[in-house]
């Protein structure tokens, strides 16, 4: 136990994710001993990322004003719009540059065991979206795990009977691994997704 | 060396060997996920499995909530141990995840059986047994997701001991069907002992819920939808009123779409 002030930045850290106490001894000892503006620099971020950061009130994606940048960049497409369970998903999409339609990020997927069903998400508010007649094709990006594909399953069941265009992200084999290492269930997918050349 | 149980000794430490169910899957850290799983011989445990959230991971496809999986454990210090390798037998949530009344009662199904096996490493064979044999009742759709829940809920209750009393009273064991129903008082109650504020469920309701708890699927499949409606309302109470706290994923259970798989591929 130490005292005072490296005391209380210490139990701080080690509330966070994934800090356990050593980690948390480790980062508050190299705070003591980094030059005093990057420290400053790092409780300023601190503080306007819980001062500015909000969610953007059409997608929910992570914004500095009231719409995120993607919603107002008037570039981009309303005719599809791509469901993802979180922010960081957006950011994971767009590195690919292969869409440029509109975002709703859901907050998670429907897992009963957690208690997580569909109203603890933002599905009203996308079926909301979808009701303006604008969007055509909606694309499900949700994790390929069991909860994620049980939320695209759910999604779709609601959505089909508006007459739009649902769609979910292929799933398969990743780039750059060998075909013996792939699961079954990797693999049966790959061939249920399979195209041709 | 292998000893008889199936464990392994060596220098890397003790593993052993054994098949489950897995029951939940939670994140830890960057890419791993603790698994708690129902094990054939070793009752119930969580392990760590490593880097499974990669898409490049050789067995994370495997430890999916609902398969039935062979799994090489590697004991850990505390009771957490860490899984090395994995092969699937059943992996029965790729057709549960396709429909969507299925995945919430597999949910649910999953949740009673971590629930009724409190104690890690305590083998419950039974328990073990009712639960594949649920799950795959689900994956094979012959009979409806509420019906197989139910079934399983109220042969789960008799294991743990809680089993309702349907054919007699609760009370003074006298031969019925009774018209009354207290799950306080242990099921079906005679119009002696019944107590206040008990239900009166209709005798098909009772029928049905003898069916499924003696596997009588006849009876069960032919059932009217009110009935079924009525039979899960007495297992849910029956069931949360035993376990005190009640189940998160009951209330989700989605008991009113019909089983449609609707997503499209793209090719």
């Amino acid at each position: 136990m130490y005292e005072g002030a490296i005391q209380d930045l210490i139990d701080e850290l080690g509330r966070l994710p994934g800090v356990g106490p050593k980690s948390a001894q480790r980062i508050a000892f190299h705070v003591l001993a980094a030059d005093p503006t990057d420290v400053k620099r790092l409780a300023a971020a601190l503080h306007r990322v819980k001062d500015l950061v909000r969610f953007c009130t059409t997608c929910f994606n992570v914004a500095e004003s009231e719409q995120c940048r993607i919603c107002r960049d008037p570039r981009r497409h309303d005719e599809a719009i791509c469901v993802v369970e979180e922010p960081k998903d957006v950011v994971a999409i767009e590195k690919t540059g292969e869409f440029r339609g509109r975002y709703h990020v859901l907050g998670g997927a429907i897992n009963p065991l957690e208690g997580v069903g569909p109203d603890n998400l933002k599905i009203r508010e996308l079926m909301a979206r979808l009701s303006s007649g604008e969007v055509k094709e909606l694309i499900l990006a949700t994790d390929p795990n069991t909860e994620g594909e049980a939320t695209a399953t759910y999604l779709a069941l609601l959505v089909k009977p508006m007459g739009l265009r649902v769609t979910r992200l292929a799933s398969g084999l990743p780039v750059g691994g060998d075909l013996e290492y792939a699961d079954e269930v990797t693999l049966g997918r790959a061939f249920e997704g399979r195209r041709v050349l | 060396m292998e000893r008889h149980n199936g464990t392994v000794t060596g220098f890397r430490g003790r593993l052993f060997r054994d098949d489950a169910v897995v029951l939940r899957v939670q994140k830890l850290g960057e890419s791993d996920r603790i698994i708690t799983l129902l094990t054939r011989r070793h009752g119930r445990i969580r392990a760590v499995a490593r880097g499974v959230r990669r898409t490049t991971s050789r067995f994370g496809g495997r430890l999916e909530p609902f398969g039935h999986v062979d799994v090489q454990f590697a004991e850990g210090r505390g009771s957490l141990h860490s899984i090395s390798q994995v092969e699937g037998i059943a992996l029965f949530g790729g057709g549960l995840m396709g429909d969507y009344p299925r995945y919430t009662a597999a949910s649910a199904i999953a949740e009673t059986a971590e629930r009724l096996s409190p104690e890690e490493q305590e083998p419950s064979l039974r328990l073990f047994q009712l639960t594949l044999g649920a799950l795959k009742a689900l994956a094979a759709r012959e009979h409806e997701a509420a019906l197989v829940l139910d079934a399983y809920l109220l042969r789960a209750m008799a294991y743990a001991g809680w089993a309702p009393a349907l054919r007699e009273c609760a009370v003074c064991a006298t031969p019925g069907p009774h018209r009354g129903f207290s799950v306080p008082a242990g099921g079906s109650v005679c119009s002696d002992c019944r107590p206040p504020g008990a239900a009166n469920p209709g005798p098909p309701t009772l029928a049905l819920m003898c069916a499924l708890s003696e596997g009588d699927w006849t009876v069960a499949d032919s059932s009217p939808v009110a009935v079924r409606r009525e039979a899960s309302g007495l297992v849910a109470a029956h069931l949360q009123w035993h376990l005190e706290r009640a189940l998160r994923s009951l209330p989700l259970v989605d008991r009113s779409r019909p089983a449609e798989p609707v997503v499209q591929t793209e090719r």
